[in-house]
């Protein structure tokens, strides 16, 4: 196979480096936080999570090497695929932890769920690019009911509030960075302000319990320290035990003592934080903050809208998930349980997270390719 | 591209370092402005004292024989995180338990998530055999143990030696306490009480880290504790015993002391408890009982029963009139079994009368009339300044208990408890130790170990000492006086027609007077009367005259004259000190 030199030349090193980068705090804090405390309780979460994050270099590797452009031919059936995936973990899916998230495929098992958002933010990005700016009403109406109400609903079913919200989060930003008419604008805001009482009793009987929990621990996490608002408390308590400069790498306790829950998974920031403190803490915010300015940069120097749509709907996914686990652990935002990008222990998320990252990375690399 | 879609972004952008700035500003919040707080937060998360109580000392008597000691028993406790794997109905019916009651137990003490509760104490073997053998069935239950105290001899002694008993609420906030471990045995009463700090020793002290399971992860730092520090009392078990044998039935007090140290050789107060009902835990019924008991085992009438001390108070009255010389032991007076004193009439014990008598066989037969005269001669406020010097009227300081003063009355007394002036009849009473005079045993004992020794009060204790205790000063009666007054107490036991020929030993030279506490005022043959108005008896007697080493008061509750009830408790207190085992200096 040959490699087009410019494509070399032009690949996004300063992305890649900085996913890379993350990626390896991540193993450094899973290897740290999962250490045996007491003899005899070995762990082999990182080096797992290595083995992730081999598989994930290669397919981002991979990912990049053929255009992105390809990708808009082949979105419906794409979405159509994904859809397929969402309907058999309905009927087919293993219950894990009171929910039905995952497919057992023999030697693993994965997240349909995880990957759909990335399937949903090119299908998306390619539906969008046929349509003329700034949407009536009528027309953001009819593609929500037909492409994002169904799966919205069978992500709620599994349930995984975290990606649902995703879901709705991404198709809103996606739509006003497309266009809306002002009116439009304006009625979403009028409707969703009035309608908040009422879709907010609709939205509260419909959820679980320990849905309802969490909210409610959100707003007190005093009103039940031992249940949910114990996970708040704690991942305070790891937060701010680090000080402004940290207790070191491999002298936190919260997270290996198992005072603090999910200590590798969607609270990892917490126990980052309690070893790296506030200077840590900062870093890695600003590591973040670089890997999406560098993705919306991307967007805007796109060659073409598909590309800039992807790019801007990839760049958003990984916003709001970041924004929402950090406010999480902060304490900021109710526990949704939705993982830390690159950081939070887990292989599929790791795995769609590179493919995202990846596309970012081919949306960059290509942006010149109008020209020759 | 268009600007629109251009600006859209770049608007999107800068909400999003916003949104980044935000949680730096919280970061900021937790980590900088409220980190101390929360890092010791998280050190509290993980540190867990656990206390151990030290060995309590043993408490020995003054030749070396153990009183108490500490035995194991075991305790099951249960860790609280296994709780909802426990079927406590099988639980119950191991340790014959009521479900409910291990339900209230596990309710009251689910403080803390981490510690383990104690179900019960006191397991038999057969309760631990059966719980070992159905081990896997209890996940969580942990079998410990733990040390009680076990008195040897019962409730023999228990007044002197006390009992254990958990933390009272008041104890518990005192700093004195600071140290003991919230579910340790403390001292109550007695001994262990007075000398609880030297005695429990320090408690071991484990500082460790635990995760959030409660399990532990590490040692960070670990005292030993240190037992107790055994105490030596001035008691001799084998006096106390069989004193209190000879009690069999009765109430009262006997105080037996070494009248050169001061050290207590015995203390009963009768009836009395077991203390090993308290080292188990007593329960709320036993201790309603105790305190309900109409016979009073709580008090200690060694310290706390004041009573008019009867004719053992002539001793006083004969050291008043001798040391002011309105008498000489030649002095005679003529008793006719009793003297006129305007309307009133003052009778001798002996109705026909002790006829002409002189000092000597004054205190020898306890002649009434006798003493009327040298009270009469030596006037109450000498009387009453005599007795304040041979330790009545004030406590003698043995701090088991309250001690209750006994009451010395004076002119000056009267008019200010009175608002009346003091009669001659009242000094005829006050002289043969009746009318409002009242002492304590102890104070009674003191009063005669200051005769035996010749003077000095040395201040009673219940530790043995282990050098003899610096001369006290002289209380300043002149060693002849008390020669004559112990020549007397003699010839009361010895010699024919003495009023404490009960106590005579032929073992042992022994020196007493009786005395009888008027319960009612009729004057009827005692044993004739419902034992409740019988007279209080009194005996006070030292031994061996020649050399005093014990000198000691018997109180018999309604036990009628003394010579008849006391003196013989007397006689054998003494001989036991010298049947069992000589004193040992």
């Amino acid at each position: 196979m040959q490699i087009d030199r410019r494509l070399i030349k032009n690949f996004d090193w300063v992305s890649f480096s900085i996913v890379l980068m993350l990626s390896i705090i991540s193993i450094m804090t899973i290897f740290s936080t999962t250490r045996a405390v007491i003899p005899g309780e070995e762990t082999s979460f990182y080096i797992r999570q290595i083995i992730w994050l081999i598989i994930g270099i290669a397919i981002l590797f991979l990912i990049v090497s053929f255009d992105y452009i390809w990708l808009s031919r082949y979105a419906y059936p794409l979405y159509i695929i994904g859809i397929l995936l969402l309907i058999s973990v309905l009927i087919a899916g293993k219950v894990g932890m009171g929910a039905k998230r995952w497919l057992y495929l023999g030697f693993f098992s994965f997240q349909p769920s995880e990957f759909f958002r990335i399937i949903f933010v090119i299908f998306i990005a390619r539906y969008f690019i046929g349509i003329s700016e700034n949407m009536g009403l009528y027309s953001l109406f009819s593609i929500f009911i037909i492409f994002v109400f169904i799966p919205l609903i069978m992500i709620l079913k599994q349930p995984d509030l975290g990606t649902a919200l995703m879901i709705l989060i991404i198709f809103l930003s996606l739509s006003l960075i497309k266009g809306l008419q002002k009116k439009v604008v304006t009625f979403l805001l009028i409707v969703s302000i009035v309608s908040i009482p009422f879709i907010g009793n609709i939205v509260w009987d419909g959820l679980k319990d320990y849905q309802k929990n969490r909210l409610v621990a959100f707003i007190d996490p005093d009103i039940d320290p031992a249940g949910i608002g114990y996970h708040i408390n704690q991942s305070k308590v790891a937060i701010g035990s680090g000080g402004f400069a940290g207790k070191g790498y491999m002298q936190g306790t919260q997270g290996p003592f198992r005072f603090l829950p999910e200590k590798h998974t969607d609270f990892i920031f917490a126990a980052f934080a309690e070893e790296w403190g506030f200077i840590g803490c900062f870093l890695l915010l600003l590591l973040y903050l670089a890997f999406i300015l560098r993705g919306i940069d991307t967007a805007i120097k796109a060659k073409d809208e598909f590309g800039r749509l992807l790019a801007v709907g990839i760049t958003f996914m990984f916003t709001v998930y970041i924004i929402i686990n950090i406010g999480m652990t902060l304490g900021l935002m109710p526990v949704v349980g939705i993982p830390l990008p690159f950081m939070s222990y887990g292989g599929t998320a790791l795995l769609s997270n590179f493919i995202a990252a990846g596309l970012l990375i081919n949306v960059r690399t290509r942006r010149f390719e109008l020209f020759y | 591209m268009d600007n629109t879609s251009r600006q859209r972004i770049i608007i999107s952008a800068f909400i999003i370092c916003g949104l980044f700035f935000f949680s730096v500003v919280k970061l900021w919040q937790l980590q900088i402005i409220q980190g101390s707080e929360y890092k010791k937060i998280s050190i509290e998360n993980m540190i867990r004292i656990i206390r151990s109580p030290a060995p309590r000392g043993i408490i020995y008597d003054r030749n070396g024989i153990p009183l108490v000691k500490n035995t194991p028993y075991f305790c099951a406790l249960l860790m609280p995180e296994h709780l909802e794997k426990i079927d406590i109905s099988t639980l119950a019916q191991i340790l014959s338990m009521d479900s409910d009651d291990i339900n209230y137990i596990i309710d009251k003490s689910s403080l803390s998530p981490f510690e383990p509760i104690k179900i019960k104490e006191r397991l038999t073997f057969k309760e631990v055999a059966s719980l070992e053998a159905r081990r896997s069935d209890f996940p969580g239950l942990v079998i410990s143990t733990e040390m009680s105290r076990e008195y040897l001899y019962g409730n023999v002694g228990a007044h002197v030696i006390g009992y254990l008993g958990k933390l009272n609420q008041q104890q518990a906030n005192d700093p004195e306490y600071k140290e003991v471990p919230q579910d340790a045995f403390i001292g109550q009463w007695g001994a262990e009480h007075l000398f609880d700090k030297t005695l429990r020793g320090s408690a071991g002290e484990k500082i460790i880290e635990i995760d959030a399971l409660g399990r532990e992860i590490r040692l960070l730092q670990e005292k030993a504790p240190v037992k107790g520090e055994d105490l030596n009392l001035s008691i001799d078990i084998n006096v106390q015993k069989s004193t209190e044998d000879a009690f069999e039935g009765k109430a009262g007090a006997m105080v037996a002391m070494k009248p050169d140290t001061g050290e207590i050789l015995a203390l009963v107060s009768r009836p009395s408890f077991d203390p090993n009902i308290f080292a188990k835990g007593i329960s709320f019924k036993e201790w309603l009982a105790l305190n309900q008991d109409k016979k009073v085992p709580m008090l200690n009438r060694a310290l706390q029963s004041q009573y008019p001390p009867g004719s053992t108070f002539k001793i006083i009255t004969a050291i008043a009139a001798l040391s002011e010389k309105v008498i000489t032991p030649e002095t005679k007076v003529t008793c006719t079994g009793g003297i006129k004193y305007g309307s009133w009439e003052f009778g001798c014990w002996k109705k026909g009368g002790h006829g002409t008598i002189s000092f000597h066989r004054a205190i020898v037969e306890s002649c009434d009339v006798y003493f009327y005269e040298a009270g009469k001669r030596v006037g109450i406020d000498k009387i009453a300044e005599y007795a304040k010097k041979l330790g009545l009227g004030s406590p003698t300081g043995l701090p088991l208990v309250k001690e209750r003063p006994g009451l010395i009355p004076d002119t000056k007394w009267k008019y200010e408890n009175k608002k009346q002036p003091w009669y001659l009849g009242e000094t005829f009473h006050s002289s043969i130790g009746q009318g409002y005079v009242a002492a304590t045993p102890i104070q009674m004992a003191q009063l005669m170990s200051i005769v035996a020794n010749g003077g000095y009060i040395y201040k009673p204790t219940i530790l043995k000492m282990e050098k003899p205790p610096e001369q006290v000063p002289s209380i300043g009666i002149s060693q002849k006086i008390l020669e004559l007054v112990k020549s007397a107490l003699y010839g009361a036991v010895s010699e024919g027609g003495g009023t404490g020929g009960a106590a005579k030993s032929s073992l042992i030279s022994v020196g007493g007077k009786t005395g009888t506490a008027q319960v009612v005022g009729i004057k009827k043959s005692s044993s004739s009367l419902p034992e409740k108005y019988r007279d209080h008896a009194w005996f006070v007697a030292f031994a061996p005259v020649e050399k005093p080493e014990i000198a000691l008061c018997v109180f018999v509750e309604h036990g009628g004259h003394g010579g008849g009830a006391a003196a013989p408790i007397a006689k054998r207190a003494i001989e036991s000190l010298y049947k069992e085992n000589k004193i040992k200096k």
